[in-house]
């Protein structure tokens, strides 16, 4: 069963309808005691990052995730906003992201100016894939749909399972053990994301004790 | 590099029909069916405008967009008859990632400002339909063509940028349904003069139609009704999509 973070932003019916498709189990909540007994998780969003971080504080779900995903290594898979609110600060917002990798994230060139290119990068791209990574076939076409300004600094290479082009390469998808983002929306992206979908709900879930019911 | 290439797809009452000119309106199928074959055929978005909500003063019919959304696993964008900010939530309640606004441009300017700024930018699209007048000077028009704005459309898609939408469907009413190619001209200017990206629309009937409007008319993705659903000089309905090979072959490359 994969439990999907509901925190008010974004277009959750997607996911679900792609879900529901391939015949993977998962449920949509916001609930901290919910989430708090997840064995997967997917955290989407599309939005502002200091509301995503302002809802997640204001649900009462940023401590429980923490421990989760940091302490339970339930695998987790942010997808657009929800794998940028994982990163330690966005150029977007104030408020620090949630820091679960060592990386940032920044505007389109910020760091190298480009003015003809159209932000946000809207529409299909082929990503490179560099390494193994359990969430991608690496010899397979991967084609993602991307809608977004802002995109993943990642400090370490080997944090890097996806790379994309638009004016420049820049990270598309990150990993750091059971801790996975992606850019681009999959639940978007026809076969390719459906591919990326099975792979996720094919992870396997830490033996940890779920926490009781009481 | 690649191009979003979009069918634009015209909802009348439960069905969906294709235009010339705006006129003419015939049946080609029934939406739901036709999001399967778009979604085997691997498109890359799709467009729904339901083309007599706003002129009949009707809601968009939110059952059946629970139904295209329920089997459309790619980009997903509605227009027609969207007046305020609860008709636009209730259409992404449905599942539908995108809004497209056009009369509302010029009726109410202040709500669409406000739904980019609650909805975020990339989610609303401003539908900009205009036609040519008699000597060559283009005008914008709204309510299914039929009312006219004075505005040119280089004006009004700067006003919808400035009203904070995330891009610009642009449509040619002249070249709507004759498959004779983009009115490349103002495509052009309309994609010169604004940042966010324009989609071309209205003429395409072949793939060199495609490469122009990207590589002539500056347009960052390209739209087209007729080139989709009609095969053949006599228009018979069928439902098709260019293979990837031949957008990179013949559209993409520059």
């Amino acid at each position: 069963m994969i439990t999907i973070v509901d925190y008010g932003l974004g277009n959750l019916g997607s996911i679900v309808n792609m879900l529901r498709k391939l015949g993977i189990k998962c449920c949509l909540t916001g609930d901290p005691d919910k989430v708090a007994a997840a064995e997967k998780l997917i955290l989407p969003g599309v939005g502002a990052f200091d509301n995503g971080m302002e809802n997640l504080q204001r649900l009462g779900l940023i401590e429980i995730l923490n421990a989760r995903v940091l302490h339970d290594k339930v695998p987790v898979l942010g997808i657009c906003l929800g794998a940028q609110l994982m990163t330690r600060r966005s150029e977007e917002g104030q408020l620090p992201g949630l820091g679960w990798v060592a990386a940032d994230t920044i505007r389109f060139c910020s760091r190298q100016a480009m003015p003809d290119l159209k932000v946000p990068h809207m529409g299909w791209t082929d990503l490179s894939v560099p390494g193994e990574t359990p969430l991608l076939e690496k010899n397979d076409e991967q084609r993602f749909y991307f809608v977004h300004s802002y995109h993943f600094l990642c400090d370490r290479a080997q944090d890097v399972i996806a790379v994309a082009h638009y004016g420049y390469g820049f990270t598309a998808a990150f990993c750091r053990g059971n801790i996975f983002g992606v850019q681009f929306h999959p639940e978007k992206s026809h076969r390719f994301g459906m591919a990326l979908f099975k792979r996720f709900a094919a992870l396997s879930v830490p033996a940890v004790e779920l926490p009781s019911a009481a | 590099m690649r191009y979003r290439v979009i069918p634009v797809l015209l909802l009348r009452g439960a069905g969906l029909v294709k235009t010339e000119r705006f006129k003419d309106a015939k049946y080609v199928g029934d939406p739901v069916n036709a999001v399967r074959i778009f979604n085997d055929k691997e498109v890359d978005e799709l467009v729904f405008l339901d083309i007599e909500a706003t002129v009949n003063d009707r809601s968009p019919d939110l059952e059946m967009l629970r139904n295209i959304a329920g089997e459309c696993f790619m980009p997903l964008c509605y227009g027609g008859g969207v007046r305020d900010l609860p008709t636009i939530e209730a259409i992404l309640k449905t599942g539908v990632e995108k809004v497209a606004v056009n009369s509302a441009l010029v009726e109410n300017p202040e709500m669409i400002r406000e739904a980019a700024r609650i909805h975020g930018s990339s989610t609303i699209v401003a539908s900009i339909d205009f036609k040519r007048c008699l000597f060559g000077n283009a005008e914008a028009v709204v309510r299914s063509g039929r009312k006219k704005t004075k505005m040119d459309p280089v004006e009004l898609a700067r006003r919808a940028e400035d009203l904070g939408v995330g891009e610009i469907l642009l449509n040619s009413i002249d070249r709507d349904g004759t498959m004779q190619g983009y009115d490349l001209e103002i495509t052009q200017r309309v994609a010169d003069a604004v940042k966010v990206p324009v989609i071309a629309c209205g003429g395409a009937g072949s793939l060199a139609h495609f490469h122009d409007a990207i590589h002539k008319g500056h347009s960052s993705a390209v739209a087209a009704g007729a080139f989709f659903v009609f095969v053949g000089k006599h228009r018979a309905v069928l439902i098709t999509y260019p293979a990837q090979e031949d957008l990179k072959r013949f559209v993409f490359r520059s």
